[in-house]
C-alpha cells in the first residue's frame, strides 16, 4: 500500500464544509497531536467514563418496555412460575424485559454489571488521583466535580436499583423510607412528598423513575462533559520520569494513538460488561417475587456500593432520644440518623475539603503537574488508608450476616467486633500506612545511594561474602528522583522565641504544628545508609570488572 | 568456599547452566526498562520511534484476525437472535448465552484487535508538549477588570440604587416557585402539619361495614384463624388484616405476627389482657427502619429482623434484645369473636414502624393513659 499524500476527497470536502462554518480547523490544529502520558493508573477514570456510556444505552433500551407504574396487574407473561400472581405493573414489565424480549436479559444485566463497575471505576479513579496528590493546584476544580459525580452516581444507583419493584429492591426502598423519616423536623415531610403520602403510596416507581433516567443522568452527562473539558485544557498529570518536567507533558498523541486505545478500552470495558452478563447472573428480580412491605428473604443485600451504609445501620447501638418527653415532637432515632448521615458525611465532606485543608497546612500555592508517588507524602496515603479501613469495615459489617453464616461466627460478635473496629482499624491503618511509607522512602534512598541487588556474591581479600550493587537504570532513577518534599509553612521560631505572624493565635499554633508534622522531608533520597568505602565499594569501576558496566 | 568452583564446573547437560559473574544490564529487576527493545529509531521526528517493517506486517496479520473473529462472532449473534426465542427460563437461559457470548466474542476481539495495532504497528511516541501556568496574563487580566468596570457603569446599574434593590426584590419571589411548585408532591390533601397524625394509627382500630372489628387473616392465603385451630405452641404466622389482604399501604403498618406460647412461658413484658389463650400479636414491621422482621427462633423466642439484625424477645413484650431497634415491636391487642375467630380488639396503643420526629415518648403516653405500651 502507497502512503497517503494529501487528504482524501471524501475527508477533505466536507471537512473543509465544516470549517468554512464553524473555523474547526484552528482547534483541530492545537489539538489533534494534543499528548497524553500514559501509566496505568489513569486509565481508572476511563472505566468509569465507558461504563456511565454503557448504562446510557443499554438503559435506553431497557425504557422502551419498562413501565414505571405500580398499577396493580395479574401477570400473564412467559415465566411460568408467577403466572396469574398480582403485582405491580413495573415488576411485570422488568419480567417482560426479561423473559419475553429476546436480549432483554441480557442487556437488563448489562446495565446492572455497568452501573456496579461505574461506581468501582469512580471509586478507584478517586483513590489513585487522592494518593497521587493529582488533585491538587489546579486542578481542585475538577477533584469537587468528582465528588459531586460519585455522589449523584450513588443516587443514581439507588433510584434504579428500586424500579424492578420485587421483594429486595422493595425491601432497600423501605430502608430508604425509614432513613428519610427519622430526619428531625423534615423526616415526615420529606417521606410524605416524596411517596406522595404514606409508604410505599404509589408514586414513587414513577418519580424515581424521571430521576433515574432524566434528571440524575443529565446531570451525570453535563459533569462528566465538564469534567473531560478541565482535563483537555488543563493537561493530564504525569508520573515523574525522565525528561518528564512540571512543565511538559510526555506521552502520545490523540490522533492517532491514544484515540485508538481509549476505542480499544471502551470495548474491552463493554466486553468485560457483556461477558458478565452473560456469564454472571445478577439480580434474578423472578426468583425475588413482586414486592409486599410484609414480607423480606433472608440475606437481603444491597449493591455493593451501598454496602457501606447497610454497615454503619447495622452496627449502631439503639440509640433514641425523646427531647420533649411525651409531647409530639423531638424523637431523635439516632440509632438511624447517625449511622445513615455520620459516615457518608465524613467520607464525602474530607474529600471535597482535602484539597483545601493540605494547602491551608503545606502553605502550597505552586501548580503541580507531576503525580506523587504515595509512599512521598506518607501522612496524606496514611490518611487515606484510614479512611478506606473506616470505608472497608462498615462495607464488611454491611454483609455480617454473610460473614457470620459463612465462616460460622456468631452473628453478635460480629457486631460487637465492628463497633470496635469501626475506630480502631482506621488508627491502625493509619500508624501501619505510615510505617511503610517511611520504609519505601528508605528503599528509594537505599537504591539511589547505593544501587540494586546484582544477585552476584562476591568474596572480599579478607574472606567475607559481599552482594555486588548495581546502580539502578536511569530511568527508575529519574521516577525516583521526582520526589519532592512535601511542603511546609515557614513555621520556624525567630531567634528569640516568637514564632512568625499569623502562627502566634490557637489556630495558627495548631496550623504550625500540623504543617511541621506533614511537611517536609523525613528521609531525603540522599540518607540511604552513605556507604563506608570499604566493602560496599564494588559497586562501579572496582577491581571486579565483571561488576562494573 | 571451594564449593562454588565446583559449582562453576558442572556438567553442560544441566541447563539452566549456572554461571557466576554479573548478569548482563537488563536482566537485574530495576536493569534496563524494556521500552527500548523494539523496533529502530525513526531518526525524522524525534519521540517518535517507527516499528520494524517486519514485525509490523506480521503483527497486521494478528490484526485483521482479530478483526475477522469480530465478523463471525457478530453474525452468530445475528444468528443467535432470529434462531434462540426467550420464554420459559431454560430458552431464556440458552437464547442469553448464545446472544452474550457472541457479543462478547465480538467486542473483546476488536479490542484486542485494535491494541496490537496500537502497540505493535503505530510508533511508539515519547512526543513532549509544554504546559503553561493556567492563570492568565497580567495584561488580559487587566483589560477584562477594566471592561468590566466600564460595563457596569456604561449599564447604569452601579448608580441605579433604585433599579438594583427591586431587581433584588423581584428575583426573591422568583426563587421560590420551584420550590413552592412541589407542594403537592404529596396526594393526601391534607395539612402537612397533620402527615404525622396518619403515623399513629393502622386499620385495626376500625370496623368492618358490618360493625364486626376486623378478623385476623393469614398472609397470601387470606384465612381467617379459628384461635381453637392455632394450638400448637411455637407456631407462629404472618397476619393481614381482613379486607386489606393487597392494599400495600395498610399493609406496611398493620401486618402482624402471631406467635402462640404455652401460658407459662409469658414474661411480664406481654400485656395478658391483649393475648387470648396464649396468642400474641406484634407489629411485624420493624421499629427501626421498617423491614418486616420475619425471622422466628422457636426455642429462643427470638424475633429476628433480617434487615439489620435488631433481635426481639417475642416471650417478654418483642423487648430488643439485639442490634439498633430502640424499641419493642408494639403488641396488638386481640381477643376472638363469637364465632371463634381471632380479631383484633382495637388499634395499637403506639404507632408502629421506624421512629420519626412527632412520635415523641409513645410508649410513656400510653401507659400514663392507663394502658401497657
Amino acid at each position: 500500500m502507497s502512503e497517503l499524500t494529501t487528504v482524501p476527497k471524501a475527508i477533505g470536502g466536507p471537512s473543509n464544509w465544516l470549517d468554512e462554518r464553524l473555523g474547526g480547523g484552528n482547534f483541530l490544529k492545537r489539538n489533534m497531536r494534543k499528548i497524553f502520558p500514559d501509566h496505568w493508573s489513569f486509565l481508572l477514570g476511563e472505566i468509569a467514563l465507558y461504563s456511565f456510556i454503557i448504562l446510557l444505552l443499554t438503559g435506553t433500551f431497557l425504557t422502551f418496555w419498562f413501565q414505571p407504574s405500580m398499577e396493580h396487574v395479574i401477570y400473564n407473561g412467559s415465566y411460568a412460575p408467577l403466572q396469574g400472581v398480582g403485582m405491580s405493573a413495573a415488576y411485570a414489565s422488568s419480567l417482560e424485559i426479561s423473559f419475553d424480549v429476546r436480549g432483554g436479559l441480557l442487556i437488563r444485566q448489562m446495565h446492572h454489571w455497568a452501573a456496579l463497575l461505574f461506581v468501582a471505576g469512580m471509586m478507584a479513579h478517586m483513590l489513585r488521583v487522592f494518593f497521587t496528590g493529582a488533585y491538587r493546584k489546579p486542578r481542585e476544580i475538577n477533584w469537587i466535580i468528582g465528588i459531586l459525580l460519585l455522589t449523584l452516581a450513588l443516587a443514581e444507583g439507588l433510584t434504579g436499583y428500586s424500579l424492578p419493584d420485587d421483594l429486595l429492591s422493595g425491601a432497600g426502598l423501605r430502608i430508604t423510607e425509614g432513613v428519610a423519616i427519622s430526619l428531625p423536623l423534615v423526616g415526615t415531610y420529606i417521606t410524605f412528598f416524596l411517596f406522595g403520602g404514606e409508604y410505599p403510596g404509589t408514586d414513587i416507581i414513577a418519580r424515581f423513575y424521571s430521576l433515574h433516567i432524566l434528571l440524575i443522568p443529565g446531570i451525570l452527562l453535563a459533569l462528566i462533559s465538564a469534567h473531560m473539558v478541565l482535563m483537555w485544557v488543563q493537561k493530564h498529570t504525569q508520573m515523574a520520569g525522565k525528561g518528564r518536567t512540571n512543565q511538559n507533558v510526555v506521552g502520545a498523541p490523540f490522533y492517532p494513538a491514544f484515540m485508538a486505545k481509549a476505542g480499544a478500552y471502551f470495548l474491552f470495558t463493554l466486553g468485560v460488561v457483556a461477558g458478565l452478563a452473560t456469564f454472571a447472573q445478577i439480580n434474578p428480580i423472578w426468583i425475588y417475587g413482586p414486592y409486599t412491605p410484609a414480607d423480606i428473604s433472608a440475606g437481603s443485600q444491597p449493591d455493593w456500593y451501598m454496602g457501606f451504609l447497610e454497615g454503619s445501620l447495622r452496627i449502631m447501638p439503639a440509640w433514641e432520644i425523646n427531647m420533649f418527653g411525651t409531647a409530639h415532637a423531638g424523637t431523635l432515632p439516632l440509632s438511624v440518623i447517625i449511622p445513615a448521615l455520620v459516615p457518608l458525611g465524613i467520607v464525602m465532606t474530607g474529600l471535597a475539603l482535602y484539597p483545601f485543608l493540605e494547602r491551608w497546612i503545606t502553605g502550597d500555592n505552586r501548580e503541580h503537574h507531576i503525580a506523587e508517588r504515595p509512599r512521598n507524602n506518607p501522612h496524606r496515603t496514611s490518611i487515606g488508608m484510614a479512611g478506606i479501613a473506616f470505608y472497608g469495615v462498615l462495607w464488611l459489617l454491611g454483609a455480617n450476616d454473610e460473614i457470620s453464616a459463612f465462616f460460622h461466627i456468631n452473628l453478635n460478635w460480629t457486631t460487637y467486633a465492628g463497633r470496635v473496629l469501626v475506630f480502631a482499624a482506621p488508627v491502625l491503618a493509619y500508624i501501619i500506612t505510615y510505617r511503610i511509607c517511611l520504609g519505601l522512602q528508605r528503599s528509594d534512598a537505599e537504591v539511589l545511594s547505593h544501587g540494586v541487588e546484582s544477585g552476584v556474591i562476591k568474596r572480599l581479600p579478607h574472606g567475607e561474602f559481599i552482594e555486588v550493587h548495581t546502580p539502578p537504570a536511569d530511568d527508575i532513577e529519574a521516577h525516583m528522583r521526582g520526589k519532592q518534599p512535601v511542603p511546609m509553612l515557614p513555621v520556624a521560631e525567630d531567634p528569640s522565641g516568637i514564632p512568625p505572624k499569623g502562627m502566634r493565635g490557637p489556630i495558627g499554633k495548631l496550623r504550625a504544628r500540623m504543617s511541621k508534622a506533614y511537611g517536609g522531608e523525613k528521609i531525603p533520597l540522599e540518607s540511604g545508609h552513605g556507604h563506608e568505602e570499604d566493602e560496599h565499594a564494588a559497586i562501579g569501576p572496582g577491581e571486579d570488572h565483571t561488576a562494573s558496566r | 568456599m571451594t564449593d562454588n568452583e565446583h559449582e562453576i564446573e558442572q556438567p553442560d547437560d544441566r541447563v539452566p547452566k549456572r554461571v557466576i559473574g554479573t548478569p548482563p544490564p537488563g536482566t537485574s529487576m530495576l536493569g534496563e526498562a524494556e521500552a527500548r527493545d523494539a523496533g529502530v529509531t525513526g531518526g525524522e521526528t524525534p519521540g517518535i520511534t517507527l516499528q520494524d517493517e517486519q514485525k509490523a506486517r506480521r503483527a497486521e496479520k494478528l490484526v485483521a484476525l482479530c478483526f475477522l473473529i469480530t465478523f463471525l462472532a457478530g453474525i452468530a449473534f445475528l444468528v443467535s437472535y432470529v434462531v434462540f426465542q426467550v420464554g420459559d427460563p431454560d430458552a431464556t437461559g440458552t437464547s442469553n448465552l448464545a446472544l452474550g457470548s457472541s457479543l462478547t466474542v465480538a467486542v473483546l476481539a476488536m479490542a484486542v484487535g485494535i491494541v496490537v495495532w496500537v502497540r505493535q504497528i503505530m510508533p511508539k511516541y515519547a512526543l513532549v508538549q509544554e504546559r503553561h501556568e493556567m492563570v492568565s496574563g497580567e495584561d488580559a487580566r487587566e483589560v477584562v477588570a477594566d471592561t468590566f468596570v466600564e460595563g457596569a457603569n456604561e449599564s447604569g446599574f452601579v448608580k441605579g440604587k433604585m433599579m438594583r434593590r427591586t431587581l433584588l426584590l423581584a428575583a426573591a419571589p422568583l426563587g421560590l416557585i420551584p420550590l413552592i411548585l412541589l407542594r403537592d408532591l404529596d396526594n393526601t390533601k391534607m395539612k402537612a402539619t397533620n402527615f404525622n397524625k396518619l403515623l399513629r394509627h393502622t386499620v385495626w382500630g376500625e370496623k368492618t361495614e358490618d360493625g364486626r372489628p376486623l378478623r385476623l387473616v393469614v398472609e397470601g392465603t387470606g384465612q381467617p384463624i379459628r384461635a381453637a385451630d392455632f394450638n400448637s405452641p411455637g407456631g407462629i404466622l404472618s397476619i393481614v388484616p381482613e379486607g386489606y389482604e393487597h392494599d400495600m399501604n395498610v399493609l406496611a403498618k398493620a401486618t402482624l405476627i402471631l406467635i402462640k406460647f404455652r401460658p407459662e412461658e409469658l414474661k411480664s413484658g406481654v400485656n395478658k389482657n391483649w393475648t387470648h389463650d396464649g396468642i400474641v400479636a406484634y407489629s411485624k414491621i420493624c421499629t427501626h427502619v421498617g423491614c418486616p422482621a420475619a425471622l422466628y427462633e422457636q426455642t429462643t423466642h427470638h424475633i429476628l429482623c433480617p434487615c439489620h439484625q435488631s433481635t426481639f424477645d417475642a416471650a417478654d413484650g418483642a423487648k430488643v434484645i439485639f442490634g439498633p431497634a430502640a424499641r419493642p415491636l408494639p403488641q396488638l391487642p386481640i381477643t376472638v369473636d363469637n364465632e371463634g375467630y381471632l380479631v383484633a380488639a382495637g388499634d395499637f396503643p403506639v404507632p408502629v414502624g421506624p421512629s420519626y420526629w412527632e412520635r415523641g415518648d409513645a410508649e410513656a403516653e400510653a401507659r400514663a393513659k392507663g394502658g401497657q405500651a
